[in-house]
């Protein structure tokens, strides 16, 4: 009953403020002749004003709690799902010669925008075989790049929970440090790094491993090495902050009872960082899944991925509606990890609750 | 018909089963454990007792395999534990934390034991059962750890630690986590269960009320040495030294000079103006040697007349009273400005108590009340 009082308050100042500003700007735009015309604003301000301060104090505290909780919701409206509605507005629309390059527009008129969408593009999807392909093997890609991650990266976070409490803030910030660095250039690095002539390619044929340099650069192992890197402290940060939690006298009490040290650390030490590494393995996936600087620069004309394709589509195609409709099915596939991520961020709040 | 005593540690023939022979150990420049030897007996209830730090832990712990003996050697029924690894030690230990898996249920945290025995299935299903059956857990033991009581839990690690049915059974600071009425009750459960298993059990503690309840024989410890062993009895009515003596229940020490009085009976010297204080005494003592007198507060009786033939008897003022609803503390100031505590059962109502303070009063002890002390 409460409840329902303090929303209808809440719509009330919010609805009364809203129009306030509404009237504001339409004065203001228009050159409304003199004063006078800020009246209707001035007007609604001052009714707000007056039932604001005729309200009693719980109700004051109730619709300002509201309207704190409001803010994440404006801020998740207006970057989220005002942009998406626009990408998905736009997948609906046809390729044109024009700027913006798609047709209908908001400037044709409601009616006109309306009749104007379709499903053509998700239709044209369908038939060319390159964008099912591409999506099968960047899920391939991100699967078996967070296998690859969470490979080099559980030891690494173990060693790190396991280090002297003196060197733990030092290998946290070496596993950050990268982070100072752009994206791009550490990328770019990697070219240097991996190519015919570059540095691993030199130093194995210094040590005599090989007499032919390793084709690395432009296949898929490259797009590997790239992804493990760039997303390892994604992996790395959860899981150690589950296994730092950990109480060591755990994995004594497993081998007071009869483990030996290897069975403890699979019976208790692995089911104990369970949720780091759920967490740790979304957070790789569901950014690898859409990468796009990394297969294009790391990658070869046979590395196939989503993201790539629809960089071709927007920029090298002008296809904004084809490019928008990769987009949309992106994030479709996407929003079943999210939602197991924050089922199990969810459950393990619960469980430490 | 008497029952017979239980006191292996007086008897030659009885073979210890755990015997710590000159035991050092140290972390670093850090001695935790210096040259320890002492013998603990099957089926004892062996208290280790010391301020944090003193080295009860470390001894425990030892004993469990998680730490190396520097020097020395610790045998377990005759054979020295140096290189039997944790895992393969008949002894089991309840952690100060519990360690309760949390992942794992009541029942799967009782089982963890067994199963890496490879036990039966049918094996191990009884023997649970008969654990959650002496711990009163039955109805727990689908549910997680986070998911009990902190007294439940207690419950749990000590079913897991019995599971396995160890020789000796390791506790650190069992009851340390659960309230004072919780942890009276837990202190008979665990005695109880200790008699039933016949387990060896030692205990690390810092509560000297709890090692006193619990155990058959205290340990009172002090960096890294054992200062003390004796049934509570003996550690409260006969300690061997000053620290004993104060770490153990409330004491009064007065310092004085000895001087023979006949037959192990001594005068101490012990103020200006104030008649020696006669006390028994086994321990010899050299004429004119310093001693120290302890004197439990309970021992000694306050009047306000001057009681007549009392052996020892001195004249004070009461500074303070402390009211503990059974007892009553008496702190009373002697005219050389020495504080003795006299402590009184309330056996009258606090209506009918006559003396208050500021008053003059009394205090009188016999020969034998207290202890004498070398140091």
């Amino acid at each position: 009953m409460r409840q329902a009082s303090t929303l209808v308050l809440f719509f009330w100042f919010s609805g009364l403020l809203i129009s306030a500003l509404i009237a504001f700007f339409a004065v203001a735009t228009f050159n409304g002749s003199g004063l006078a015309s800020y009246l209707p604003s001035v007007g609604l301000l001052a009714l707000a004003a007056i039932s604001w301060l005729i309200l009693p104090l719980h109700f004051k505290l109730r619709v300002l709690g509201l309207a704190l909780i409001a803010v994440p919701y404006t801020w998740l409206l207006a970057l989220f799902l005002v942009p998406f509605l626009i990408v998905f507005k736009i997948s609906l629309s046809d390729i044109a010669l024009a700027i913006p390059p798609y047709t209908p527009t908001v400037k044709d008129g409601f009616s006109a925008l309306i009749q104007g969408l379709d499903f053509e593009n998700f239709v044209f999807l369908t038939t060319d075989a390159l964008y099912y392909k591409a999506y099968l093997s960047s899920l391939k890609i991100a699967v078996i790049s967070t296998v690859l991650t969470l490979l080099v990266g559980y030891p690494m976070a173990y060693a790190m929970a396991r280090a002297p409490q003196e060197w733990r803030a030092t290998l946290m910030m070496l596993v950050i440090l990268p982070f100072w660095t752009s994206f791009l250039i550490r990328v770019y690095a990697w070219i240097g790094i991996l190519s015919n002539e570059g540095l691993l390619n030199q130093f194995l044929l210094w040590t005599g491993l090989i007499s032919e340099p390793l084709t690395i650069l432009n296949t898929n192992t490259a797009v590997y090495i790239g992804i493990v890197y760039t997303y390892l402290p994604f992996m790395i940060l959860p899981i150690y902050a589950a296994l730092d939690r950990m109480d060591d006298s755990l994995i004594e009490a497993a081998e007071d009872l009869g483990c030996s040290r290897l069975s403890a650390f699979w019976l208790v030490t692995i089911p104990l960082s369970k949720n780091g590494i759920i967490a740790g393995c979304f957070l790789v996936f569901i950014p690898a899944l859409g990468e796009f600087v990394i297969p294009s620069l790391l990658g070869g004309s046979g590395t196939l991925m989503i993201g790539k394709i629809l960089f071709e589509e927007f920029f090298n195609n002008r296809d904004w509606p084809v490019a928008s409709a990769v987009a949309v099915i992106l994030l479709l596939i996407l929003i079943i990890p999210i939602v197991l991520f924050q089922k199990n961020q969810q459950k393990q709040a619960e469980a430490e609750s | 018909m008497s029952i017979p005593v239980f006191a292996p540690w007086n008897d030659p023939q009885e073979k210890p089963l755990i015997r710590f022979k000159n035991v050092t150990k140290r972390f670093g420049d850090f001695v935790a454990i210096d040259d320890l030897t002492q013998d603990i007996y099957a089926q004892e209830f062996f208290a280790l007792l010391g301020p944090s730090g003193c080295g009860k832990t470390t001894m425990m712990r030892m004993l469990a395999g998680f730490e190396k003996v520097t020097e020395g050697t610790i045998e377990l029924a005759g054979q020295d534990i140096a290189d039997v690894p944790p895992n393969q030690r008949a002894v089991n230990m309840m952690f100060q934390s519990y360690a309760l898996f949390p992942h794992l249920s009541v029942y799967e945290n009782i089982a963890f034991g067994l199963r890496r025995d490879k036990l039966a299935k049918d094996e191990i299903d009884t023997r649970v059962a008969e654990m959650l059956k002496l711990t009163r857990l039955e109805k727990f033991a689908r549910r997680k750890p986070h998911q009990i009581s902190g007294g439940q839990r207690q419950r749990v690690a000590l079913a897991r630690s019995l599971a396995k049915a160890p020789k000796l059974l390791l506790l650190d600071e069992p009851l340390g986590a659960l309230d004072k009425k919780l942890r009276q009750d837990t202190q008979f459960e665990l005695m109880d269960i200790q008699e039933t298993t016949g387990t060896t059990f030692v205990i690390v503690t810092h509560d000297q009320e709890e090692a006193m309840t619990v155990a058959s024989r205290v340990a009172v410890m002090d960096e890294g040495r054992i200062i003390q062993v004796a049934t509570p009895d003996g550690i409260y009515e006969a300690p061997n030294s000053v620290y004993v003596a104060d770490f153990i229940g409330d004491v009064n020490i007065i310092k004085g000079t000895a001087k023979a009085a006949g037959k192990d009976k001594y005068y101490v010297d012990w103020g200006v103006n104030q008649a020696p204080i006669v006390a028994n005494s086994d321990r010899p003592f050299t004429e004119g040697q310093d001693c120290f007198l302890a004197i439990r507060p309970e021992k000694i009786s306050i009047t306000k007349d001057k009681p007549e033939e009392a052996e020892n008897a001195v004249q004070g003022e009461v500074l303070d009273i402390a009211y503990l609803g059974n007892l009553s503390t008496y702190h009373v100031k002697l005219p050389d400005g020495q504080i003795i505590k006299a402590q009184t059962a309330n056996t009258r109502r606090l209506s009918r108590r006559d003396i208050t303070w500021e008053d003059k009063v009394w205090v009188r002890w016999t020969t034998t009340a207290g202890v004498l002390l070398e140091h």
